[in-house]
């Protein structure tokens, strides 16, 4: 957009940003498109549009306020210039002290939920219920039903995960490469050593 | 060449010399698991490849320990499910294995890249708290009549019906009453019939009297009879009875 990004009142499209610019300083959560829509009576279109001129006015490295696409909506975060300042100011208790058993479990529930508890101890080969319960605590992951033959709970990851993992939905998560490159890096690093070795 | 033991090792979740692994492994300090089996074979075979001579002594020594803790991660990841996977032959139990682990290696990189971008994010911040502002449009209510305010509010308004505290004055007359009255009647003939004597008292006050009865039974100054069970009780006086032993049960029941 070349246009001057002063939000002049006349302009119908700079009144609508202003009015989603409002619905997003009073929410709590990342607000989906089709929410701000309703929210402010316009239809989808226009309110996409308006989202792309505050996008361009709160971008990072022009202002302390940033508008970013997460966790399937819209929300502010500060931005990353302002993020030492913020540190002193707040503590960041969701992510804190993740251990490496939290990630995995993490990442079973994120790649493969909803899933229960003894899936993830099966694909982990030890019990998950503490692990499972502190990521219950943190408001990363949430009960989600019940595995219809077991009865066991089941789980998925939080909106919240996406956000403190800056991911605008779970379909960002990386595909996992299969193990055969891994294999691949073995028999190729097993072959040099082959090679070295007098016949 | 040195011995195995001292094989120095440099993996993701260890770094010392083999022996140690073994020995934090054996001790539960480490989770097997976590490490790399692959790497030590690796390891092993990159400075036996610095070499010019092969120690096959070392080399039998190292494929033991590697066997073993092979077994051991084995039974590790596969902890509780013995029945099920005995019943496997070896080879469909060698594939089941492998296709765990590599299910295990990529959950560990998706949870290592999960790691990475939590790291590269440590400066994401952004308002958590509920917004007493923030927009709640699933919440909307139906139309509602008004009159159904006010009758719930009525019928709230309504003076609730006393309270009947009837069975809190439940009162048991003394026993020593039933006792006189029932001496008395003695005193004036040989014989009476408890059920009449009773008939149009309360309940409390028929169980009292039987109480009574029971009282002046005991202390033989009468004799009691009953033709069947439920038939009426004839009370007759005992012409033993002595007196004194009447002033005694007065004095005890009082």
């Amino acid at each position: 957009m070349d246009r001057p990004l002063r939000l002049v009142a006349a302009n119908p499209l700079d009144r609508l940003a202003r009015t989603l610019e409002a619905l997003l300083v009073v929410a709590s959560r990342p607000l989906p498109l089709e929410e701000m829509a309703e929210a402010a009576g316009e239809d989808a279109e226009r309110v996409e549009t308006a989202l792309g001129l505050l996008a361009e006015r709160f971008a990072e490295g022009r202002s302390g306020i940033v508008l970013e696409k997460v966790a399937g909506g819209w929300a502010f975060r500060a931005s990353r210039d302002a993020a030492e300042a913020c540190g002193r100011l707040f503590e960041r208790p969701v992510e804190r002290g993740l251990s490496a058993a939290a990630l995995e479990t993490l990442a079973v529930i994120a790649y493969l939920g909803p899933c229960s508890r003894p899936e993830i101890a099966r694909l982990r080969g030890v019990a998950a219920d503490s692990v499972v319960a502190g990521l219950v605590e943190r408001g990363l992951i949430v009960e989600a039903g019940r595995d219809e033959s077991v009865g066991a709970v089941r789980y998925r990851v939080t909106p919240l995960f996406e956000r403190v993992f800056g991911l605008e939905s779970l379909s960002e998560l990386p595909r996992l490469g299969d193990l055969g490159a891994d294999a691949e890096e073995i028999r190729g690093r097993l072959e040099t050593i082959a090679e070295k070795r007098p016949a | 060449m040195a011995p195995v033991r001292e094989l120095e090792l440099d993996l993701e979740a260890f770094e010392g010399p083999f022996d140690l692994l073994l020995a934090l492994v054996l001790r539960d300090e480490l989770d097997l698991a976590e490490v790399d089996v692959a790497g030590v074979v690796l390891a092993f075979l990159e400075r036996l490849a610095e070499r010019d001579e092969l120690d096959l002594d070392a080399c039998g020594e190292f494929l033991v320990l590697v066997a073993a803790l092979l077994e051991l991660k084995a039974r590790a990841l596969l902890a509780g499910e013995g029945p099920e996977l005995e019943d496997l032959d070896p080879a469909a139990a060698a594939e089941e294995l492998a296709q765990r682990l590599a299910e295990y290696r990529r959950i560990k990189e998706a949870a290592a890249w999960l790691a990475e971008r939590l790291e590269a994010e440590r400066g994401r911040f952004f308002r958590l708290g509920p917004a007493p502002l923030a927009p709640q449009s699933e919440r909307r209510l139906e139309q509602q009549d008004p009159t159904a305010l006010a009758a719930a509010l009525r019928a709230l308004a309504a003076e609730p019906p006393a309270v009947s505290l009837a069975h809190l004055e439940l009162r048991f007359p003394p026993v020593e009453q039933f006792l006189g009255r029932f001496r008395g009647l003695l005193a004036r003939r040989s014989r009476f019939d408890f059920d009449s004597e009773v008939e149009g008292m309360t309940r409390v006050e028929q169980a009292v009297a039987f109480l009574a009865l029971l009282e002046l039974r005991k202390a033989g100054e009468i004799e009691l009879s009953q033709a069947a069970p439920f038939a009426p009780i004839r009370v007759q006086r005992n012409a033993a009875a002595k007196p004194e032993r009447r002033e005694a049960w007065t004095a005890r029941s009082a």
